[in-house]
């Protein structure tokens, strides 16, 4: 709705041609034209691309990085960084897990608990690695990248700490639902996914507090001068982060059967890559989770796509990284000609 | 008889199609400091930039030790001996003061490697031979602003240069600091080197310049030698035209006191500041630049420390500790610049309009797009905001509207006291006259406005009384009746 009325508005001011058009289509929306383009290459490409059990594998491998993505949007508008959220996938998923297992050797005190209890449990966990990232970063000024940089080790050796470096199995059936439950073909995973995407968007698109993310971005200091409490909104953005890595860790944990220690390693660059496909800058104030939501699919569709096409999973990692400096090339290109 | 320093004849730039300067003229002798004299837009700023080779003229001559020269950028000037030292300097912090002297031309020791000890001894020797007391090896960052300023005098005479310009030098800088500036400015005419002055702080001009240049409106005035001029007659020469139709003052003074402040004190050196301002009135704070003019409002909007004093509104003693609580109790803060503190620019004018009012325009933590796009198009409406739409980013506007969209997002808010901290900075005489209206209208609809201006005219023209600062502290209080632009610029210097 909103991109539709800014469009209109813009089109009207000038006159609206039809060159003009286009390219404010291209502007807002370039990554969903590569993304569509891409999938309309891959069906004609690959007879299996367009398959419905393909396509719900592609949303499932979507799911944790997306979610994990749109924490890292909301961190990004307010001109931050989360690089802790793999850490903080592990520490929750083994935390989680010690309350869902039935195994006896790794199972916490009189567990195995409801799988309410362990979901419950696990998001304060994330919440918390995120509470410790955000004071540290809104009160005591260290800048993101550092502040973040700390919880992404620190986070990782409790997991080891917590677990003994070993991974937690036999998960209860209740607590694998979320990652490998059905509702009406659609995997839980996805729902969930969903979920957040839905939640995310009306967050930043229709709440004070997303009006408060944007302008805490924009420009801290206006934002503080109009009555912003310009701390309280970068606390605050830590903890949804650290609270979507804690559930995306479970998520993962469910999904395949038993929490590692090593999970979750290097996805807060997947996270942050999605992000910027996304069009959020780092610059902050500017960026809609529609974007993450739209360079996070473009990432999974491009290395299924290469899956499919068999290409060697080296060469898709050298391809991702030339697709995400070419989106930001991009992006940079538009505002020069702006 | 020695050619002169440097001298300039005629010389014009405009800015698309607006005369910058109609007609700079400028002589500079060997061993003289010469004052460069005019308010803000008298064409002091193109003029330097076309000597220093930062901007290119459309004509006119510049003649150096009676050779004619074109300098098409900084580094040409320099390298025909004029340098600059600029108000805002910026060294290296953290290297040395020897390697921020020889920066980009360090002396190598073979190897590309860089000669430290000749660096530093010829860098002590230049220091020494001047009297200043900096050691070489001393970094950046810890000198003071004036020894900062001592050695950029160092790195211009490192550079062989016969005419240094100084702008604003003393702006950021104590008493006791100006002093050893001034000594150093004599060591300099001593060696018989020509220093342009440039100064609002007319006491300072008197005590320091043998010659004086005056420039108004892009255009030469006069020139003279310091002994034979008068304060009284300098300042009418800078202030110049009369004041006409150039602003808009409907507004009466009531007799209700709005606001009143009593000894308040900030971490930001704002010192046992007192005053009021009653409902109706327009209050004006004069003062130079670094004066605490702004610091009183930073400290009464809550965005520094609050170090005592008292805040009385409409009779009621009020707490001011947060943005938030200033604005719930009906102050509105329009800040000095309007690009770092006063606008998101990519945010849309609605998103800009609404932000300091969030909390009224939705239920509870939802908002209302619609009470949003209402609110924005009733401000874009009474100020007359020139935007296609309000969903278009809010740095596509002109200087003048994007300040009335700062105006229209504090109107919004339904304010009670109108803080303006240079309220028609770099914006045109049109958008002036328009701000000049809206404050009087709030004025005359029962608010109250304090308006810090370096302006004298605009004090002048808008205030019912005025306040001027020196150094934090409020050092007198002028009437309308007794307000003119002499007096103002007398008791601020």
């Amino acid at each position: 709705m909103e991109v539709k009325q800014t469009v209109a508005s813009g089109s009207e001011g000038d006159g609206g041609g039809l060159k003009r058009r286009f390219a404010v289509y291209g502007q807002k929306y370039g990554i969903l034209v590569a993304l569509v383009l891409i999938c309309l290459f891959l069906s004609v490409a690959n007879e299996y691309f367009l398959t419905a059990r393909n396509i719900t594998n592609v949303l499932r491998q979507t799911s944790i990085n997306g979610i994990l993505a749109i924490g890292m949007t909301f961190v990004i508008l307010t001109r931050g960084i989360d690089l802790s959220v793999g850490s903080v996938v592990a520490l929750a998923g083994i935390v989680a897990a010690s309350l869902a297992t039935t195994s006896s050797t790794a199972a916490a005190a009189g567990g195995p608990y409801p799988a309410v209890v362990a979901i419950a449990v696990g998001l304060l966990v994330g919440m918390a690695c995120g509470a410790v990232s955000g004071v540290v970063v809104s009160r005591f000024a260290v800048p993101a990248f550092v502040a973040t940089l700390g919880m992404l080790s620190a986070a990782r050796g409790l997991t080891l700490l917590y677990g003994g470096g070993r991974p937690v199995p036999e998960l209860t059936p209740e607590f694998r639902v979320i990652g490998t439950g059905e509702v009406a073909g659609i995997p839980v995973l996805v729902l969930i996914f969903a979920a957040v995407f839905v939640i995310a968007w009306w967050v930043l698109s229709a709440t004070r507090f997303g009006r408060h993310v944007y302008a805490a971005g924009g420009n801290p200091h206006a934002a503080t001068v109009s009555g912003i409490n310009v701390r309280r909104i970068r606390f605050l953005v830590y903890v949804i982060s650290g609270g979507l890595a804690g559930l995306a860790g479970m998520m993962l944990a469910a999904r395949t059967g038993s929490a590692l220690p090593q999970a979750g390693i290097a996805y807060e660059l997947d996270a942050i890559a999605a992000v910027v496909i996304g069009g959020t800058s780092l610059a902050g104030g500017v960026g809609r989770v529609t974007g993450t939501l739209i360079g996070a699919l473009l990432i999974s569709v491009v290395n299924n796509g290469l899956d499919l096409m068999g290409v060697e999973s080296y060469y898709q990692q050298v391809i991702k990284g030339v697709l995400i400096v070419a989106a930001v090339m991009l992006d940079q290109a538009r505002h020069r000609r702006e | 008889m020695q050619p002169k320093l440097l001298e300039v004849e005629g010389l014009t730039k405009s800015f698309s199609g607006v005369a910058a300067l109609s007609n700079g003229q400028f002589a500079l002798e060997r061993g003289s400091v010469h004052a460069l004299c005019g308010g803000n837009g008298a064409g002091k700023s193109t003029f330097l930039s076309i000597v220093m080779g930062i901007q290119p003229r459309d004509s006119g001559i510049i003649r150096r030790n009676g050779r004619e020269v074109t300098f098409r950028s900084p580094r040409e000037a320099l390298g025909a001996g004029i340098s600059i030292i600029e108000q805002e300097l910026s060294p290296v912090q953290a290297m040395s003061v020897a390697e921020n002297i020889f920066l980009g031309r360090e002396p190598l020791a073979g190897f590309g490697r860089i000669d430290f000890r000749s660096m530093n001894t010829r860098a002590q020797t230049l220091l020494d031979d001047l009297h200043f007391d900096i050691d070489a090896r001393a970094l950046m960052m810890d000198l003071s602003i004036a020894k900062l300023q001592l050695v950029e005098i160092a790195k211009a005479l490192s550079y062989d240069a016969e005419i240094i310009i100084m702008d604003e030098p003393t702006s950021a800088l104590g008493e006791a600091e100006a002093d050893q500036l001034f000594a150093a400015i004599q060591t300099l005419k001593a060696k018989g080197k020509g220093i342009i002055y440039v100064s609002h702080r007319l006491s300072e001009i008197f005590q320091i310049a043998d010659t004086y240049t005056v420039f108004r409106d892009g255009a030469f005035v006069d020139s003279g030698a310091m002994a034979t001029v008068s304060r009284e007659a300098l300042i009418q020469m800078i202030v110049g035209r009369p004041l006409t139709e150039e602003f808009v003052k409907t507004n009466t003074p009531g007799d209700e006191m709005l606001l009143a402040v009593r000894g308040l004190n900030s971490t930001n050196r704002v010192r046992d500041v007192s005053f009021h301002v009653h409902r109706g009135e327009i209050l004006a704070i004069f003062g130079l630049m670094g004066s605490g003019r702004s610091e009183i409002f930073e400290r009464l909007f809550g965005l520094v420390g609050d170090r005592g004093g008292e805040v009385v509104l409409e009779g009621r003693p009020i707490r001011l500790s947060s943005p938030a609580e200033a604005i719930r109790h009906g102050l509105a803060f329009v800040t000095e610049d309007r690009k770092a503190s006063g606008l998101i620019l990519s945010a849309s004018v609605r998103e800009n309009i609404c932000m300091a009012h969030l909390p009224y325009l939705g239920a509870g933590p939802v908002m209302s797009s619609r009470r949003e796009a209402m609110s924005a198009r009733e401000m874009i409406a009474k100020f007359g905001i020139k935007t296609a739409s309000d969903r278009l980013e809010v740095s596509g506007l002109s200087g003048g509207n994007q300040q009335k969209v700062v105006l229209g997002k504090w109107f919004l808010t339904e304010p009670k006291v109108l803080l303006l901290d240079e309220p028609t900075r770099g914006v045109d005489v049109g958008a002036k006259r328009e701000i000049y209206r809206v404050m009087s209208d709030f004025a005359s609809a029962g608010g109250a406005v304090v308006m810090i201006s370096s302006e004298t005219d605009e004090v002048v023209g808008m205030a019912d009384r005025a306040i001027v600062m020196r150094d934090g502290r409020i050092s007198s209080e002028v009437s309308r009746a007794d307000l003119s632009a002499d007096r103002l610029v007398h008791l601020a210097a």
